[in-house]
């Protein structure tokens, strides 16, 4: 073990101190929560081990359809899912840096609290497009028709509902704050009635009137409805324009949540 | 050391929780200042409300009322300037245990308005300073609680502040890590005149390392001055053992003609407590010769920090931390 031999007083370079900026904390946010995903990528592989898990044990399952595979219907509710997964779990995270530290030191930095929810809710675009990217590929030797201009569209409205997940698992984690069990409670008992009320396995079609009510409340059933035309290469502005407000209701609502929490945290 | 300008000054701050309907009053009017160049350790049990006030003058927490200035800014009214003047070590870690070290290091340095080459440079240097260099690029989770407390106090030091919190930063370190981190610790404070104040629960550490005491207790200030001052306001203790009870009981007598001393009998052992005892000694030992009671046996000891908060509190320190320890234990197996 050894001592400090050194001790830098003032930093050997002259330093520019930059004035503060929300956006420049946002960023600063951002660039570090993705450090971790770029250093060990395989990382992402982790939320998408359900996803995959459906997608090898459910799509052979499938009946054929008359028109295109069913593959074709079932790979964007699994994006979707993945979508959803990820950013839910993002929160688990946040819970072990308040367990263990990191997030307070964050807090009596000079960073902006508004910065450390949307730094960290933006960074989930990266990891969101990364697992799309893997099932794109998976899927594409089988029967999958591959329409690049709809997938990108597609991931567009993704990266809205990405975002707004990620701040409610964000908010989640603030307010459970060192409990882990109840950040992966709420979190497990959300995700799948989400997931199932959005027709992403099933089709809703012939549902009881309750459950369809239901689903329509649910803002990941539009996004996957129009998931799956933009999957398709299709472009029906009015179902396409529902998915993207599904997705940025979402967000907003993600936003507004995960501030108040973050403003709050201490 | 000038000690002029106050870093630190609070005037009435208090803190109150509630906790299952219960207020609990963590903090209660504390009054105090510090001034540049001090090195300030906060002393009390677990639960005295140390933390908590650390808490309040690094902005973690907003006062319940009162008011606290840390670097000449409101810690409420000017928090962004407070935390651009501090820098802060927490009782956890500051580096993300996903992260790799050096990553927290720049981002920190980023963090506080450093564009990426100073950034970059600033973590080699500190690297290097904490003897980190080698373990930098290793995941955090994968390094040793002695490497990580050396990860927090560098991330602490990315701004060179002026002013450096600690709150508890040797808990859980073993004892050669501990002295490590109090010489780093005095070094900062000596030879760069960095202002630190620190919280801890071991007297030890609070004798060895700090200028200052402040014995804090159920929210309140109870002391505050040197541990030198503090313990010898109490006095030393000197213990006689003589041949015979007789001997013993007029040793007694003449002890208790000696001025401001605390006389206690048992047996055939005389104990005195008296300021400046040791200096003391020599004479009493020869005039009890010279009476005709000489005593056998010598022990004259020096109060602890534990003597001087039993006396203020009428409770051991010692055995206040062994319980809270106990539950601190249970809590991280948890």
């Amino acid at each position: 073990m050894s001592t400090i031999t050194t001790l830098p007083a003032q930093p050997s370079t002259p330093v520019a101190y930059r004035p503060p900026g929300f956006v420049a904390d946002t960023w600063n946010v951002m660039v570090r929560e993705l450090k971790p995903v770029f250093r060990e990528p395989a990382s992402v592989l982790f939320a998408m081990v359900q996803p995959l898990v459906f997608l090898g044990l459910f799509a052979p399952l499938l009946p054929e359809v008359e028109n295109g595979s069913a593959l074709q219907w079932f790979v964007p509710g699994i994006i979707a899912m993945t979508a959803l997964m990820g950013a839910s779990f993002t929160g688990a995270n946040l819970t072990q840096e308040i367990v263990t530290g990191s997030h307070e030191r964050l807090l009596v930095s000079p960073l902006n609290r508004s910065s450390l929810l949307v730094g960290r809710a933006l960074k989930e675009v990266v990891p969101m497009l990364m697992q799309a990217g893997i099932i794109v590929a998976v899927v594409t030797p089988f029967s999958f028709d591959l329409h690049l201009g709809g997938i990108i569209v597609c991931m567009a409205m993704l990266s809205l509902f990405s975002i707004g997940v990620g701040s409610l698992s964000f908010a989640l984690a603030l307010v459970s704050k060192d409990q882990e069990w109840l950040f992966w409670t709420v979190q497990q008992t959300l995700v799948f009635p989400l997931l199932l009320l959005a027709g992403v396995l099933l089709p809703l079609e012939g549902a009881p009137g309750w459950l369809e009510t239901a689903s329509d409340l649910n803002p990941l059933k539009y996004v996957v409805e129009a998931a799956r035309h933009l999957f398709a290469g299709s472009f029906p502005a009015d179902t396409i324009a529902a998915g993207f407000a599904g997705a940025a209701v979402v967000a907003v609502l993600g936003l507004v949540v995960g501030l108040r929490a973050m403003r709050r945290s201490s | 050391m000038t000690h002029t300008q106050p870093v630190i000054r609070t005037a009435g701050l208090t803190k109150t929780f509630t906790r299952h309907k219960q207020t609990v009053e963590a903090v209660r009017g504390l009054d105090l200042a510090v001034h540049d160049g001090e090195l300030v350790a906060f002393l009390g049990p677990n639960g005295a409300g140390k933390s908590t006030t650390l808490r309040m003058l690094t902005t973690l927490i907003q006062p319940t009322s009162g008011t606290a200035e840390v670097a000449g800014y409101d810690v409420v009214s000017g928090r962004r300037d407070v935390r651009r003047s501090i820098g802060y070590v927490g009782q956890g870690n500051a580096a993300g245990h996903a992260q790799r070290g050096r990553d927290e290091v720049v981002s920190q340095a980023r963090a506080h308005g450093m564009g990426r080459a100073a950034a970059n440079a600033r973590a080699d240097e500190l690297l290097e300073a904490f003897d980190l260099a080698e373990h930098a690029r290793r995941p955090v989770s994968t390094l040793s609680g002695g490497q990580r407390r050396r990860l927090d106090v560098a991330i602490g030091l990315v701004h060179s502040p002026r002013l450096l919190f600690l709150d508890e930063p040797s808990t859980g370190l073993d004892p050669q890590n501990r002295v490590n981190l109090q010489e780093q610790v005095q070094r900062l404070n000596r030879e760069l005149g960095t202002t630190i104040v620190l919280t801890t629960h071991y007297l030890e550490e609070a004798d060895a390392i700090a200028d200052r005491v402040l014995v804090i207790d159920h929210g309140r200030l109870i002391a505050d001055d040197s541990a030198a001052r503090l313990k010898s306001a109490l006095g030393d203790r000197i213990s006689l053992g003589f041949a015979s009870r007789d001997a013993a009981v007029a040793a007694a007598g003449r002890a208790r003609r000696i001025a401001n001393a605390n006389v206690m009998l048992n047996d055939t052992d005389v104990t005195v407590r008296v300021p400046h005892g040791r200096d003391l000694a020599p004479a009493i030992v020869t005039a009890l010769a010279e009476s005709g009671t000489p005593a056998i046996r010598i022990e004259v000891v020096g109060p602890t920090l534990d003597d001087v908060f039993l006396d203020l509190t009428g409770r051991s320190l010692r055995e206040s931390n062994e319980t809270a320890e106990t539950t601190v234990t249970q809590g991280a197996a948890a």
